[in-house]
């Protein structure tokens, strides 16, 4: 049942990242320029509905709170963003989007994978470092939500009602959504090309 | 042919929706760790062996948390792999179901050609690289931009802010510099 799941789950997924176009490395580098921020419209208004559906379901009884995975804060989770972050800026790819993208035909996305599985394996040869460093170890509290959502497994920062500041924030993601304009000056790259 | 932003944002919402309603949040870029070790354990038969309670691995990464990624490189028909082998075929219908993406995009993207002329090369050279710093990245962070950014501060999750922070820290000015055209 699991592995039905993951294929509908992540077939609609990859299906989905193609077409708000998170696949094509024009509109990713378009969105990380400020030049056009459709992307970033699309994905904050995801993360809004994700969030509202996901804790008014927990509210309603008809979502299972376990369900949730919250991953611990570390300094590490900073320093690898950064990392992250150049690569990103500088591929068009991030993992999941790597993966669709090749997926799609696209060249340079062949090489992205075979640059992150190099990647991925020399971070597990030098994980024994980044533990000694202290990097990983937890910091304010480590797998924490923001707000203390009841019936789940993670302490939260405030006392407040997880699932009520979830909804909230959800708004709020939805909100920017809407204000944020389509571009900020420049760029004339069209996002699909005509064909 | 993108979707209308509205229509887009709601149904990949639904989306990350659907993946914690049915099993848990979506996550990607542990994969590329299970890839490894099962091409490592192929390599070399003992990198991931049984033990009475489970898996484990000679490298430390595979065999912390209980060996669980161990374990799940050793029985890759797990929800997290399949997850993202059926995320690439979910991409490849829906391009196929919009024509394809062009000969010359697939070659290199546009926004590249107009930055650094016919260059695939240096393309790919460019793309291996940000693939091993985005990957590195993303493990010792613990997740990536669906795990920590899109699942995380869609459930309010410390670590999926600051993870935020610095990837778009970084990103921003990194884009700037490189991609000046386009």
């Amino acid at each position: 049942m699991q592995i039905v799941l993951a294929i509908l789950v992540g077939g609609a997924f990859g299906f989905v990242l193609d077409r708000i176009g998170a696949t094509n490395p024009n509109v990713i580098t378009g969105m990380l320029t400020l030049r056009r921020l459709r992307l970033m419209k699309t994905i904050l208004l995801a993360i809004g509905t994700g969030s509202i559906l996901m804790f008014g379901g927990q509210m309603l009884g008809l979502v299972e709170v376990g369900h949730m995975s919250v991953k611990a804060a570390y300094i590490g989770v900073f320093i690898g963003g950064l990392l992250l972050g150049a690569g990103w800026a500088a591929s068009g790819f991030c993992p999941g989007t790597g993966v669709c993208a090749a997926a799609t035909g696209r060249r340079d996305a062949l090489f992205f994978i075979a640059g992150g599985l190099l990647g991925a394996a020399a971070y597990m040869a030098t994980y024994p470092a980044w533990k000694a460093s202290g990097l990983l170890a937890d910091i304010a509290g480590g797998k924490v939500t923001l707000g203390t959502v009841p019936g789940s497994a993670y302490a939260g920062i405030w006392a407040v009602s997880g699932d009520l500041l979830g909804i909230v924030l959800g708004l709020v993601f939805v909100l920017v959504a809407f204000v944020l304009p389509e571009g900020i000056g420049g760029g004339h790259v069209q996002e699909m090309p005509a064909e | 042919m993108t979707l209308d932003w509205k229509l887009g944002g709601i149904l990949l919402g639904a989306v990350f929706f659907a993946a914690v309603l049915l099993v848990k949040p979506i996550g990607v870029s542990t994969q590329f760790v299970i890839l490894d070790g099962i091409v490592a354990d192929a390599v070399s038969p003992d990198f991931i062996t049984q033990t009475d309670e489970g898996w484990t691995s000679t490298n430390a990464y595979m065999a912390k948390s209980s060996g669980k990624y161990a374990a799940s490189a050793a029985g890759p028909l797990n929800y997290g792999f399949v997850f993202v082998l059926a995320m690439a075929v979910g991409a490849f219908l829906s391009s196929m179901l919009r024509g394809g993406v062009p000969l010359a995009e697939r070659r290199a993207p546009e926004i590249w050609r107009a930055n650094f002329g016919d260059t695939p090369w240096r393309r790919y050279a460019v793309a291996f690289a940000g693939g091993f710093v985005v990957l590195y990245g993303a493990r010792l962070a613990g997740g990536c931009t669906s795990g920590h950014m899109m699942s995380g501060m869609m459930q309010t999750a410390l670590s999926g802010y600051i993870f935020a922070a610095g990837a778009f820290l970084a990103a921003v000015p990194t884009a700037m510099l490189i991609y000046k055209e386009g």
